[in-house]
């Protein structure tokens, strides 16, 4: 696994492939993402809005919810959820798409005639995860912001000036940042196990199935371990 | 799904994830693409504690700049000196009197600046003269306990 990954990483940055095969990748991974992650951002900023109102209510601080739904989402919920739906939505048929290409003994056809299976299959689908993941999660951000200012300042009745202001005077640079590196590692970690899996899968439809349910089983976990990781060192 | 329709899909959703990422950085991060428009005044405080960089300066209660960084003077090494960003096209008198002030109970610290009656502005880099420091809300308390006041 580990040099299923470095040899990926080698090859993205020395041979990144045809930009065709890349430009395909980050219609499929980014572009169609779009629907469910700003979905999933409006809902998560909305609800976060609605418990953030509440907890903050007891305490007559009603101004801060700005601050607790923009840090919230930025560091965490932004990140970790547009991973997850990514995963759920292209991690899983990366895999299935590669481990059928396994099964059906294309990949060997395409060793058989010299050509990197590395360079058509799993290099661009590594490049557009890595480009898209943080552009989605700064989507979902976004989109989140604005679902918590839905539900807090035009329902709930906050303060919109506070909701704002309290906003950009707690949220910094290094926030963002983090949360960035973040999406990107996540895209890394959503190419390599949805390709390695996909690429050792086993005998049969059975094993296509097995090996997409492992990849997004793996991915979704390693997403949340590598997150705590992440930010116990970058905090 | 012919090339310039998969061109324009992608750079559709390039474009709305960049402006996303633009308007966190700049909006929420505060980054700065241009600067120039603002001038540098420095002032020595006995204690800025509680004071960050990146607090507001304010004049009648108009924000009129930033706390740039703060540090100990140099020149006396137990004094500390902060350098305020100040806006450009606003003026401040050389006699202005700055005090770190708190907004609310558990509020933020922030400079607050009141004018004097000099006519003479005050040149960048210019330190300022008249300066109060923060207030320390437990001194004072164990003032009034210990009966000094």
């Amino acid at each position: 696994m580990g040099w299923f990954i470095l040899y990926s990483l080698y090859m993205a940055v020395c041979r990144p492939g045809s930009p065709l095969q890349i430009l395909k990748q980050m219609r499929f991974i980014g572009t169609k993402s779009l629907f469910v992650i700003i979905l999933t951002a409006a809902f998560t900023g909305m609800v976060l809005g609605l418990q953030g109102y509440y907890t903050l209510a007891k305490f007559g601080s009603e101004g801060m919810l700005g601050t607790a739904v923009a840090l919230s989402l930025i560091r965490e919920l932004g990140p970790v959820l547009s991973a997850l739906m990514v995963t759920g939505r292209a991690g899983s048929a990366i895999t299935a798409e590669i481990g059928i290409m396994r099964i059906s003994e294309q990949i060997d056809a395409l060793e058989t005639m010299a050509l990197d299976p590395f360079k058509y299959l799993v290099t661009p689908k590594l490049i557009a995860a890595m480009v898209a993941l943080p552009l989605l999660c700064a989507i979902f951000d976004v989109v989140g912001i604005y679902g918590g200012w839905l539900v807090g300042v035009k329902l709930l009745g906050v303060n919109p000036g506070a909701y704002f202001y309290e906003m950009e005077k707690a949220v910094e640079l290094r926030d963002i940042t983090s949360g960035f590196a973040k999406s990107f590692s996540f895209g890394v970690i959503i190419a390599w196990i949805g390709c390695y899996k996909g690429y050792y899968a086993g005998h049969g439809a059975e094993g296509v199935s097995r090996a997409t349910t492992e990849s997004v089983v793996l991915t979704s976990v390693l997403i949340l371990i590598w997150d705590y990781f992440l930010t116990s060192v970058l905090l | 799904m012919n090339m310039a329709k998969l061109e324009m899909m992608v750079g559709i959703f390039m474009l709305v994830g960049i402006l996303c990422l633009g308007y966190l950085s700049i909006k929420l991060g505060k980054m700065e693409l241009i600067g120039g428009d603002y001038y540098t005044v420095t002032a020595g405080f006995d204690s800025v504690s509680g004071l960050k960089p990146g607090a507001r300066v304010e004049i009648a209660g108009v924000e009129v700049g930033k706390v740039e960084r703060i540090g100990l003077d140099p020149a006396s090494g137990d004094r500390a000196l902060a350098y305020l960003k100040i806006r450009a096209g606003i003026s401040i008198s050389d006699d202005v009197i700055a005090s770190v002030r708190t907004s609310g109970i558990i509020g933020d610290k922030f400079i607050k600046l009141k004018p004097g009656g000099s006519d003479k502005p005050l040149k960048p880099n210019g330190k300022i003269r008249e300066t109060e420091s923060a207030i320390d809300i437990e001194e004072l308390v164990s003032k009034f306990i210990h009966g000094k006041v």
